[in-house]
């Protein structure tokens, strides 16, 4: 009985912790409290894995209205994974979150601080449990508006720029994903997936379905940060608080991420990406993707940019992955997900670190800073090396399934790209390495102290995990796979 | 003696995590105990056929395949390994005790690897623990070059990966075994070994980055990488023709080079590439005999060339110069590395009673055996060469020649026994063969020493020591002047940066010359639009919300149109 409510309680757990958060006074309560909020939905989510990794699938119906009338929570291997992901990465970034925000944040507003990362945290939560296109919806809205705020409570005035492009143009693409569900709802009459998917085969050749279809993906997209939908994206990390930057960056592009194979494959049906260009899109745009933000990333002379124009590229592997449309593809694109989170999460854990430190993440302020933070610098370069895809790291195990799904179908040209991808991005790391440790350090370095220790913990966990799952892949993989399959997508065939 | 079936580069890695965090003399008992130990196990506990593997994902990789030939290498890295950390025992350098610890078992790994992803890793280690040898040098030249090695050699990775996973693919075999030059897996994995093996075209990272290294991870760099890619093509690529050719290339255009330039770790560079020329060549030819004399000409080369890269290396560091147009006249400082120098410069040249004779030997023989009469000729020049750039010119122009008036102390005592143990060793081999025959991995019946045979090579050393006289008599030996000379790195050092930097000029005028012209004519709507977002296309810019929700939409009327015409 207790298995058909963890679904549930992992979302109305932080729910109803936020309000109680914002009235809690300024200080270390408020962390307190989120932080046993985020450690608890780590162990619900990690328990719900467990009752859906046989294949299995836990439905809840929201108060008593059975399916498709009413709103269902259906949990299958992927929504549990990608929970897991969520709640793992929040659960880590917390006790990083402490020191930073103290810092970063003025006192009094520390309580609404944590009230509205509960409320991210519930949003993306939300969107990994619900089975109802709607409330998807409403999910990705609570999540959206939440992080529109917290990207806002950076330090510099940009914050409120940043923030404020990211809102107009999150909302167009959320917009954009509302007009494609009314168009899908028009046709069909239902808001339940599993429902949806049914019904929408018979009719898959309705032009008010394609049309819903591509307001949908496109939407996605922007959420996504599809190349070139990415712009909002660089100055929205930057800007943001240290731990905000961590917390979106291994989440927010990751749940679009799942929201867009949820649709397009769950939802619409794999028969359906063949029939629409939507496939060819994705290798497209994924192929520039990797290539011109690696490229882009090469030229910036600001870590957190860096990074920022990294993670474009990386997701644009992801989107080849699903390009790819198989069950290597996808499975390729889901182990990225969870191993891109672990990366970009230790490296902009690292970036806060020496923003923490040195006060900005731009290179003519980091010079030689290596020596002087030997930790944070290890932790950047082994993450880095995982970016890269050495073998050894959980980077290297996602570019293998890439590349194993390229060849699987004898796209060199896909092949090729993902070789280059890694290429460019031993170039842009590099960058990173050369300032901070061949560069001669600099007069306002040399004062400068390792990171405290609150901040090195959550960032070594996270650097550990990427070797840990460089050699142990039975969760990603296992877990990717049969996700895959569950999706019902079908293998690669000639 | 310890665990069962340890792969050879685990106390190697162990010992690398204890150098980065113990000082003095712990440390420097570390890195010469590791070395002893680790031949001690090698030599002792592991026989043939023993294989270790580990699963990961749903493959087996085979860390340890132990054969005859893989040991070989294994016992000569662990030597190897051993006379160098004696040589760097001075040194008081973290980055360079840990990275050359890493190195020496990344290379155990790869010569252990029995399969194509275990061998991609190590391939990889090898580069990224190597580059660290060149850049503790910690100049801005050492820098760029190390820089320049590492993308190479990173490449070289990526090729044998791609090359790995199409066999794969093909096959559904990962096995490191004969691979041929059948089909494009052969050719990509062929073209990987043929970077790091230094092919003519693509030995430039060789020449340019072993010069920049420190003192004493010259020495390192020589003995291991392309030791490892000889390795690998023995095992890949025996008896594949082209080899031969490539082989035969590589040992007489680096001679000219070697002969005109002026650093001399850059000359022992080139004569490195021409030394693996003969190696390659044995690998080309494939027969017994032939890959026999390439393993033991790696072996006594490795034992040689780290000899003349540690009598240079200790010039360097006594000097502080290394360019043979400011040496000279050093014997009187430094007599006793001069004549471990001249050991060196002996057994390279291969006279007989040294090591280089009783190896290369062997390759010539097999390459006469199988008829390859013209190239036999070439491989004759090239030994020529050989005794010319490196037998003669390195220890004249560096303790003879011209005074130079530098009046410095004998090398450290370290540096002497290292470089007494691989003079020893170098003797020894050539006295008594029989040993290292031994060890050979295929059975075979050679003895070097025949009248005809050591007096044709005593003719051939006489007349090129004689055309060295003459031609510096007559002041036709090029002199020794301080420049820089590039061979085919040109292309991508000067030709590549300098067509970038006038295509991107050209490209940065037209595009200038065509939002002219659009200023000019479009001065309606279309004009904003044009300079707002395609005009100005730059991607690293911050992007006004306007041309965001612009993209936007021309996805979506792009997708609809696409999906329309489907």
């Amino acid at each position: 009985m207790i298995e058909q409510n963890l679904s549930l309680l992992l979302v109305v757990i932080p729910l109803l912790a936020a309000p109680v958060t914002a009235m809690l006074p300024a200080g270390r309560l408020p962390w307190l409290l989120t932080l046993i909020v985020s450690w608890t939905c780590l162990v619900i989510a990690g328990w719900q894995l467990s009752v859906v990794i046989d294949g299995s699938v836990i439905s809840y119906e929201l108060g008593g209205w059975a399916p498709p009338w009413g709103i269902e929570y259906r949990i299958d291997a992927m929504n549990a994974f990608v929970a897991l992901i969520l709640s793992g990465i929040a659960a880590i970034t917390l006790p990083y979150a402490l020191r930073t925000v103290e810092k970063d944040i003025p006192r009094h507003q520390t309580s609404l601080f944590y009230a509205v990362f509960l409320l991210c945290l519930v949003g993306l939560l939300g969107i990994a449990q619900t089975g109802d296109v709607f409330n998807l919806f409403v999910f990705l809205e609570i999540s959206s508006l939440s992080s529109y705020v917290l990207i806002a409570m950076g330090e510099q005035r940009r914050a409120l720029t940043s923030a404020f492009q990211y809102l107009i143009m999150g909302t167009i693409g959320a917009t954009f994903l509302l007009i494609g569900i009314g168009l899908v709802y028009a046709e069909t009459g239902t808001l339940n997936m599993v429902d949806l998917n049914l019904r929408l085969q018979p009719i898959l050749d309705h032009r008010t379905v394609h049309t819903g279809f591509a307001f949908i993906v496109v939407g996605i997209a922007l959420k996504l940060a599809l190349f070139p939908l990415h712009l909002w994206l660089p100055n929205a990390y930057k800007y943001a608080p240290s731990v905000v930057s961590v917390f979106l960056a291994a989440t927010a592009t990751k749940v679009a991420v799942y929201i867009m194979l949820r649709m397009v494959f769950g939802v619409f049906s794999n028969d359906f990406v063949r029939i629409t260009p939507t496939d060819q899109m994705f290798l497209l745009l994924g192929i520039f993707g990797v290539i011109l933000a690696s490229v882009t990333a090469i030229y910036q002379t600001d870590v957190k940019r860096l990074l920022a124009y990294s993670s474009v590229a990386q997701v644009s592997y992801m989107v080849l992955g699903m390009g790819l449309a198989s069950v290597l593809g996808i499975t390729a694109t889901l182990v990225h997900v969870f191993n891109h989170a672990l990366i970009k999460g230790a490296l902009f854990m690292a970036c806060g670190a020496l923003v923490y430190r040195v006060g900005s993440s731009q290179f003519e302020n980091l010079n030689g800073l290596g020596r002087q933070m030997p930790w944070t610098f290890s932790a950047i370069f082994i993450a880095g090396l995982s970016l890269i895809g050495i073998p050894g790291t959980a980077g290297f195990i996602s570019k293998w399934y890439f590349m194993l799904a390229a060849l699987e179908q004898q796209s060199w040209l896909i092949a090729l790209v993902i070789l280059l991808g890694s290429l460019l991005a031993v170039v842009y790391m590099w960058k990173i390495v050369e300032v901070m440790f061949l560069r001669p350090a600099s007069d306002n370095v040399a004062s400068v102290k390792e990171a405290p220790v609150s901040l090195l913990i959550p960032m070594w966990v996270l650097v550990i995990a990427n070797i840990y799952f460089g050699f142990y892949t039975e969760l990603t993989v296992n877990v990717a796979d049969s996700a895959a399959r569950l999706l019902g997508v079908a293998a690669y065939h000639e | 003696m310890w665990m069962i079936d340890l792969p050879p580069f685990v106390p190697f890695f162990i010992a690398a995590l204890l150098a980065l965090i113990t000082r003095g003399r712990v440390r420097n008992l570390i890195v010469l105990a590791t070395p002893v130990l680790g031949g001690l196990y090698l030599w002792l506990d592991v026989t043939p056929g023993i294989v270790t593997t580990i699963p990961v994902l749903e493959y087996e990789l085979i860390l340890m395949r132990a054969d005859r030939l893989s040991l070989l290498f294994g016992y000569l890295f662990h030597i190897a390994a051993f006379i160098i950390a004696i040589f760097a025992l001075h040194v008081r350098d973290t980055t360079q005790s840990v990275s050359s610890l890493l190195y020496a078992g990344s290379a155990l790994g790869a010569v252990f690897a029995g399969d194509l992803i275990t061998l991609f890793i190590f391939w990889e280690l090898l580069a990224i623990s190597s580059v660290f040898l060149i850049w503790a040098r910690r100049t801005e030249r050492a820098i760029r070059s190390g820089m320049r090695y590492l993308i190479i050699q990173v490449s070289s990775g990526m090729l044998l990966l791609a090359g790995a996973m199409v066999q794969y693919y093909q096959t559904g075999s990962l096995e490191f075994d004969f691979i041929g030059l059948e089909g494009i897996s052969g050719w990509l994995i062929f073209l990987a070994f043929g970077i790091k093996c230094a092919f003519p075209l693509l030995h430039n990272w060789l020449t340019d980055a072993y010069p920049e290294a420190t003192p004493t991870g010259a020495v390192f760099l020589s003995a291991f990488t392309t030791k490892v890619a000889v390795y690998a093509l023995a095992r890949g690529f025996p008896g594949t023709e082209l080899l031969i050719y490539i082989g035969a290339v590589m040992t007489c255009f680096p001679i000219f080079y070697a002969v005109i330039e002026n650093d001399l770790r850059r000359v022992l560079a080139y004569s490195l590439i021409n030394q693996l020329g003969f190696m390659v060549c044995g690998i080309g030819i494939g027969t017994a005999l032939a890959l026999n004399g390439t393993v033991a000409h790696a072996f006594s080369h490795v034992l040689y060339k780290a000899l003349l890269f540690m009598s240079m290396g200790a010039v360097l560091y006594r000097a502080g110069t290394i360019k043979s147009s400011d040496l000279g006249g050093l014997y009187k400082s430094m007599p006793k590395t001069a004549l471990l120098c001249i050991i060196g410069a002996c057994s390279i040249s291969a006279f007989p009673l040294f090591s280089g004779f009783v190896s290369k030997s062997m390759i010539l023989a097999a390459m006469i055996q199988e008829g390859y009469d013209y190239l036999w000729l070439v491989l004759l020049f090239a030994s020529a060469g050989v005794f010319h750039h490196a037998g003669i010119k390195i220890p004249y122009f560096a303790f003879f020649a011209n005074d130079s008036g530098i009046r410095t102390r004998e090398a450290p005592v370290n540096m002497l026994i290292a470089m007494s143990i691989a003079a020893i060793l170098c003797v020894f081999i050539g006295t008594q063969p029989q040993y290292l025959y031994a060890l050979l991995p295929w059975e075979v019946e050679y003895w070097p020493y025949e009248t005809t045979h050591v007096l044709s090579q005593f003719q051939l050393l006489f007349f090129a020591a004689l055309a060295f006289v003459w031609l510096n008599k007559l002041g036709i030996y090029p002199r020794e002047m301080p420049a820089v000379n590039l061979d085919a790195d040109w292309l991508y050092r000067k030709l590549l940066p300098d067509t970038t930097r006038s295509v991107y000029g050209f490209l940065k005028q037209t595009g200038h010359r065509i939002e002219d012209t659009f200023d000019s004519t479009l001065k309606d709507a279309a004009k904003s639009m044009i300079s707002t977002r395609l005009g100005r296309f730059n991607l690293a810019a911050s992007w006004p919300t306007g041309s965001m929700a612009f993209w936007l939409a021309v996805i979506l009327g792009l997708f609809l149109l696409a999906d329309a015409m489907n």
